[in-house]
């Protein structure tokens, strides 16, 4: 069957929840325009079962109902990530095993950049939304450059380091500072370095559109909202062969 | 409250003596040694205001320009307040921005009459800021007689966070009007690793607000006139932490600020801060607070977030004992002291609660006249907001139930989205059930041999620790990672290049007015 619709205590009666906060203070009012909300929503008949200001000009609605949509399970189309997201100890257990030695990563911002908060929450153990970043992981050596790292001195640290990556964090974008500071940076390391010796590269910031790699010379490109451990799975994908 | 644990008061003061071994070594580094925060937090403390049309604040390019002359060893004073009045200039922010011009040099001062006299011009523009710093505090005292203290402990502490001070302002005071007795702006992600404060009332952060003075100053505002509106007075905290650490600390002091996050290793340890950097600052910082009036909290829960909270509660133990130590060296009362910890035993565990109960309990044993700051769940919150309310609920009541003095009120969306205003809501809500309902309920409450076996067996883990902290000395634990996972040692991490060590000369007339 691949028509299905919420279930609430009855096969198909298609009843949901709903919880929301409108800026209007609570009387009669207010509640008509919840009830309005969720039945625009497509939840009809629907219930208000609780209301109650807060402050000033802010009302919370709990709204049960029943919902008119219904749903395919067949025209469900799911993005697939290209590598499966691993746990810090499947990461640490799969470079163990395919590498035998810890995994060098140098990250940094570069150009006149002075934003780190991309870097650091990627890097710093601190990490970013609940994930501890990559220096939690005991498999991963990090060495974080910081902010206003020449090209020149990531490539040389890069070398120094012996590093399996290279992850570079871009946060400004005026007039094109991160396309044209990732251009550079990857044409440096094409340039000082073999083809078999190149680290992965990898850049990150809000403004980058992922599609655009190749273009940019680089071998992985992330955008916003993206976490450690994601970086961390792309690692063991493309330096240890995945975790399998 | 007291003494429900059966704690052996040999073992408590041997716990004690073993942090004073374990500090000693870290004061006398801090003692022989300054940062450029340091001397920047004197210069602000001086006079020193505003920053240069880049946003670089004229103190960062003064004792950047100090330091280039004649180094950092001296410290900043005598060759700023002798070159004023070698070239005649009486205002110090002027001598800053000619100083950045370039048309200014620094010496240090050739005759005996000359270090004397740049001495005490010195010591009467710092003590002048101190001044200010004491009068914020009588004001404080006031308010709080005026509006009086919250009702009931633990005092309600609740977060906003929007990255526009302007937006924070409002939801601040619909905070404290709901119940919530202290306000906590949490700063852009990344500030603490900016070795400038920036100027000015910001609209902008990342997952939060920039801690600036003129921030500092338009929220205590905004909260004064709130606290008269409630009847309590509302309290405000912020971060000295990170590499400004002594600034904000002084900045707090003249913007009445009420409460500051301020740990001993967290910068070293989870912002790879330099050891040696922190410290330094962290001893500054203290004194700036214990002369403010201000309540310091401490960032124990943060260990609890990286490594298993039954396992590493006695590094909490350690890490309050440490706390404690570099703060009362500071000159910190115990009622200052927000030693923290927090809820964060994974539920699944069998008998997670009277786990809890038990580490929460000791902390209150052990440091019985600390208002202890206790910390929601973060680590097992899921995306399930109502298994988070539950949490949360018991949170509160463990809360409760072992006499905390501050309470961070967990939110049930916590590592799903930044609180909504229906979250507060709800957060608080919960709080107030618990508090009415069984805010009391310690009187009635007496443990028995599960939790006491726990909590002694804790103390115990931390004396092990703590004894092979002082054969090992302090800065080598912290280089091999005793603490949470992290290696750090004391020639590594950000900011090095900012310390110098003292020389003979060295002056300082803040640190002489505060010791």
């Amino acid at each position: 069957m691949s028509i299905v619709r919420p279930y609430g205590d009855t096969t198909g009666d298609g009843m949901v929840q709903l919880s929301f906060t409108l800026p209007i203070p609570h009387d009669k009012r207010a509640e008509g325009a919840a009830i309005q909300l969720a039945n625009k929503m497509g939840m009809d008949p629907a219930m208000l079962v609780h209301a109650k200001q807060m402050g000033d000009g802010y009302t919370f609605f709990v709204v049960y109902g029943k919902v008119t949509h219904l749903v395919d399970t067949d025209k469900v189309q799911v993005v697939e990530r290209d590598f499966p997201l691993l746990s810090a100890k499947e990461v640490n257990a799969a470079i163990k095993r395919r590498l035998r030695r810890r995994l060098n990563v140098v990250g940094a911002c570069i150009g006149t950049d002075a934003h780190t908060v991309g870097i650091d929450a990627i890097l710093n153990l601190k990490g970013i939304a609940g994930e501890k970043g990559l220096e939690y992981y005991s498999e991963l050596s990090v060495t974080n450059m910081g902010a206003q790292v020449s090209v020149p001195e990531l490539v040389e640290t890069a070398r120094e380091r012996k590093a399996d990556a290279v992850l570079v964090s871009q946060v400004v974008t005026q007039r094109d500072a991160h396309l044209q500071n990732t251009l550079a940076m990857s044409a440096a390391f094409r340039e000082a370095l073999p083809a078999g010796k190149r680290p992965l590269l990898i850049v990150g910031g809000p403004r980058f559109d992922e599609l655009m790699a190749s273009e940019l010379g680089v071998d992985r490109i992330f955008s916003r909202g993206t976490t450690p451990r994601e970086v961390a799975s792309y690692l063991v994908h493309a330096l240890a062969g995945g975790a399998q | 409250m007291h003494g429900k644990l059966d704690l052996d008061a040999t073992v408590v003061a041997r716990a004690r003596e073993l942090a004073a071994r374990a500090g000693q070594p870290v004061v006398d580094l801090a003692r022989s040694h300054t940062t450029v925060s340091v001397e920047r937090a004197v210069l602000r403390l001086a006079g020193v205001q505003g920053a240069d049309p880049d946003g670089i604040p004229w103190v960062n390019r003064l004792v950047d320009a100090v330091r280039s002359d004649v180094g950092l060893g001296h410290g900043v004073a005598v060759p700023v307040f002798h070159a004023m009045a070698a070239s005649g200039v009486e205002d110090v922010t002027v001598l800053a921005q000619k100083a950045a011009a370039g048309s200014v040099r620094f010496a240090l001062p050739e005759k005996k009459a000359e270090l004397t006299a740049a001495r005490r011009r010195a010591r009467r523009a710092a003590t002048a800021g101190l001044k200010m710093i004491d009068r914020r505090r009588s004001e404080r005292d006031r308010l709080i007689k005026r509006y009086g203290d919250p009702k009931q402990r633990p005092w309600i502490y609740l977060i906003v966070a929007t990255g526009d001070i302007y937006e924070d302002i409002p939801q601040a005071q619909a905070a404290a009007r709901a119940g919530a007795d202290v306000i906590a702006v949490i700063r852009s992600t990344g500030q603490s690793l900016l070795d400038y404060v920036p100027e000015g009332a910001t609209r902008e952060g990342f997952a939060g607000t920039y801690a600036t003075q003129e921030n500092f100053r338009l929220m205590r505002a905004a909260l004064d006139e709130t606290s008269k509106e409630v009847g309590r007075y509302v309290r405000l905290t912020n971060y000295a932490s990170g590499l400004c650490m002594p600034e904000m600390a002084t900045m707090a002091g003249l913007e009445r600020l009420d409460m500051m996050l301020n740990d001993s290793m967290y910068g070293i340890l989870f912002r790879d801060i330099n050891p040696i950097r922190t410290f330094v600052d962290q001893r500054f910082s203290r004194q700036i607070h214990a002369r403010a009036g201000i309540i310091i909290n401490t960032g124990e829960d943060n260990y609890l977030t990286t490594a298993d909270a039954v396992d590493a509660a006695h590094t909490v133990t350690v890490s309050q004992l440490l706390n404690e130590y570099f703060a009362h060296e500071a000159g910190l009362a115990d009622w200052q002291l927000g030693l923290g910890h927090a809820f964060e035993i994974n539920p699944e565990v069998p008998e997670s609660f009277r786990l809890e109960l038990a580490h929460a309990l000791l902390a209150r044993e052990l440091f019985p006249d600390a208002p202890l700051k206790w910390m929601p769940p973060t680590k097992h919150m899921t995306g399930d907001v109502f298994r988070g309310n539950l949490l949360d609920g018991f949170f509160n009541l463990a809360g409760a139930l072992t006499g905390q003095g501050i309470l961070l009120v967990g939110m049930m969306t916590e590592a799903v989205v930044t609180p909504w205003l229906s979250d507060r809501d709800i957060a608080l809500q919960n709080v107030r059930y618990v508090l009415n309902g069984a805010g009391n309920l310690h009187e009635d409450f007496v443990p028995g041999e599960f939790i006491r076996g726990r909590a002694n067996q804790v103390l115990s883990e931390a004396i092990d620790l703590m004894e092979r902290i002082v054969d090992d000395g302090l800065l080598n634990a912290i280089a091999d990672g005793t603490f949470g996972i992290m290696k750090r040692p004391a020639d590594r991490g950000k900011g090095l290049d900012g310390v110098a060590k003292q020389d003979a000369d060295y002056y300082n007339p803040v640190t002489e007015g505060l010791e």
